[in-house]
């Protein structure tokens, strides 16, 4: 069983030490990874993603339960803890969705009730992300971008049984933030998120800064962000009905910025 | 002389895996050789050899069935890479008509596939595949985490004796394993032999007969209705 992660530090792209010099994300932690494109937030998830031990160009190293890792979990893909989504990341299956996600529920599980089980479950996990249900009988590739993206976390979330989760900036396509935490924390994993997305770090446990290519400090969100995290989520709920509201064609009144003061 | 044979369908990251294990292998000090045989077209050679500054070669199939030609020419290249003073032979080869597979006894193959090429295509590539020493599968940060397990069972099921790993040919990542089973690999015998059988396959047409329907030709032939055919190993 993994319960924690541990990253030790390694070098900054110029070559000095770390100033981070050990993380220990512990099962069920939510955590997002901060800092300015090219600052090595990528870099860091792949080597979370590949258990680095000193042998990527940033000299980190990666534990399971303070312990390398077993050479099954880090050779062997079919024991390999971790599931990624990047912003690459997409269904290329033109199976319908039910289909498609039996064929997965399938390798997973041998009872045809827990794969039907699965199905649902997935379905009601991305439904509560999107705007627009997932159609059972729509084909993968006839899926607009927020489903597509939806189904793609509830089917990592919940067909694969990996403990470890890495979304690499996937906020950008239209999905609810609040209610996918939400929904994520009901879960025993650890999620990792590579974000720019204000919301997204608030509600987060803590998160990891990086800068040239190195980790400088890890922040925990406390009592004051807590609250300002309500805010936030009040701002962004506005744009999102703004945004709505241009979707549908209406126009836009002086109005609708009357809530926020 | 340690032989790796690298065999895979097109633009599936053959020469980007190779790439990674070329410059592993400088790193500990190991002189690769590289050989591309390709059919009609090929500048992975001229690319590797810039980069790297090793022996490099390639050579035309042509009218040849190129695991055929494969086969022919290996001797040759183990000599060639021998007087060269390498110690790593690296062949890529386009692996193309699914019948065959060019890997031999003792030395080291590579199936390189990728993970975007849909999810059954390891039902599809038989004896390339199947008497593969190590699947690669590249591109795995494009798909799901659905597909790619589904793509990994269906290389189980096709293929269980064969080890399976997932690469990122771009960034590097899961190299290190393919250099250590490069390195683990024995020193090619003297006398080579095919891993598998190659497929029976003299019909008057693979000798210049043009006519279209089984009734025109003789050797071994086979009707729509029969269905009896070549799986592979």
């Amino acid at each position: 069983m993994i319960e924690t992660i541990t990253i030790i530090g390694g070098r900054s792209r110029s070559g000095g030490p770390e100033a981070v010099e050990r993380i220990e994300l512990k099962m069920g932690d939510v955590v997002s990874i901060v800092g300015p494109t090219g600052s090595g937030k990528t870099t860091l998830i792949n080597d979370i993603e590949l258990f680095a031990d000193d042998n990527t160009p940033s000299g980190r190293r990666v534990l399971i339960n303070g312990e390398r890792p077993l050479d099954e979990y880090r050779i062997d893909p079919a024991h390999h803890p971790i599931a990624l989504i990047t912003q690459h990341t997409t269904f290329l299956s033109d199976l319908p969705v039910d289909e498609f996600l039996a064929t997965h529920a399938r390798i997973r599980s041998g009872s045809r009730s827990q794969i039907d089980e699965m199905i649902d479950g997935t379905l009601a996990f991305a439904n509560q992300l999107t705007g627009e249900p997932v159609p059972l009988d729509a084909r993968m590739t006839e899926l607009s971008g927020g489903q597509a993206r939806a189904l793609l976390i509830a089917d990592a979330t919940i067909i694969c049984d990996t403990p470890i989760v890495l979304l690499d900036e996937v906020e950008n396509a239209g999905i609810h933030r609040k209610r996918a935490l939400e929904l994520l924390r009901e879960h025993r994993k650890i999620f990792i998120f590579v974000t720019h997305d204000p919301r997204i770090a608030l509600l987060s446990d803590y998160r990891i800064v990086m800068k040239g290519g190195a980790v400088t400090h890890v922040l925990t969100t406390n009592a004051e962000e807590h609250e300002l995290c309500t805010r936030v989520g009040q701002l962004d709920d506005f744009l999102s009905r703004l945004r709505e509201k241009i979707r549908l064609g209406e126009r836009l009144t002086a109005q609708e910025a009357e809530v926020l003061s | 002389m340690k032989l790796v044979i690298c065999a895979g369908p097109a633009t599936t990251g053959k020469t980007a895996v190779l790439r990674h294990i070329i410059s592993r292998l400088l790193r500990d000090d190991q002189r690769p050789a590289f050989l591309k045989i390709d059919v009609q077209y090929a500048e992975e050679d001229e690319i590797l050899a810039r980069e790297f500054g090793i022996p490099t070669r390639k050579c035309y199939s042509g009218e040849l069935c190129p695991d055929h030609y494969n086969a022919m020419v290996l001797g040759d290249a183990l000599e060639w890479a021998g007087a060269e003073e390498c110690d790593i032979l690296l062949v890529e080869t386009a692996g193309l008509c699914l019948r065959c597979s060019p890997y031999v006894d003792g030395a080291l193959g590579l199936a390189v596939l990728e993970a975007t090429s849909g999810m059954n295509l390891p039902l599809k590539v038989g004896p390339m595949l199947s008497l593969a020493d190590v699947a690669v599968i590249t591109k795995i940060d494009r798909v799901s985490q659905a597909e790619r397990e589904v793509f990994r069972a269906h290389i189980q099921n096709a293929a269980p004796e064969v080890q399976i790993r997932e690469v990122n040919a771009l960034h590097g990542i899961g190299i290190d394993p393919l250099v250590k089973s490069v390195r683990e690999t024995p020193e090619a015998a003297e006398q080579l032999y095919l891993r598998g059988n190659p497929p029976v396959g003299t019909c008057t047409i693979c000798v210049g007969k043009k006519e279209v329907g089984w009734q025109s030709h003789f050797g071994v032939i086979r009707a729509l209705d029969n269905q009896v055919f070549y799986r592979g190993q």
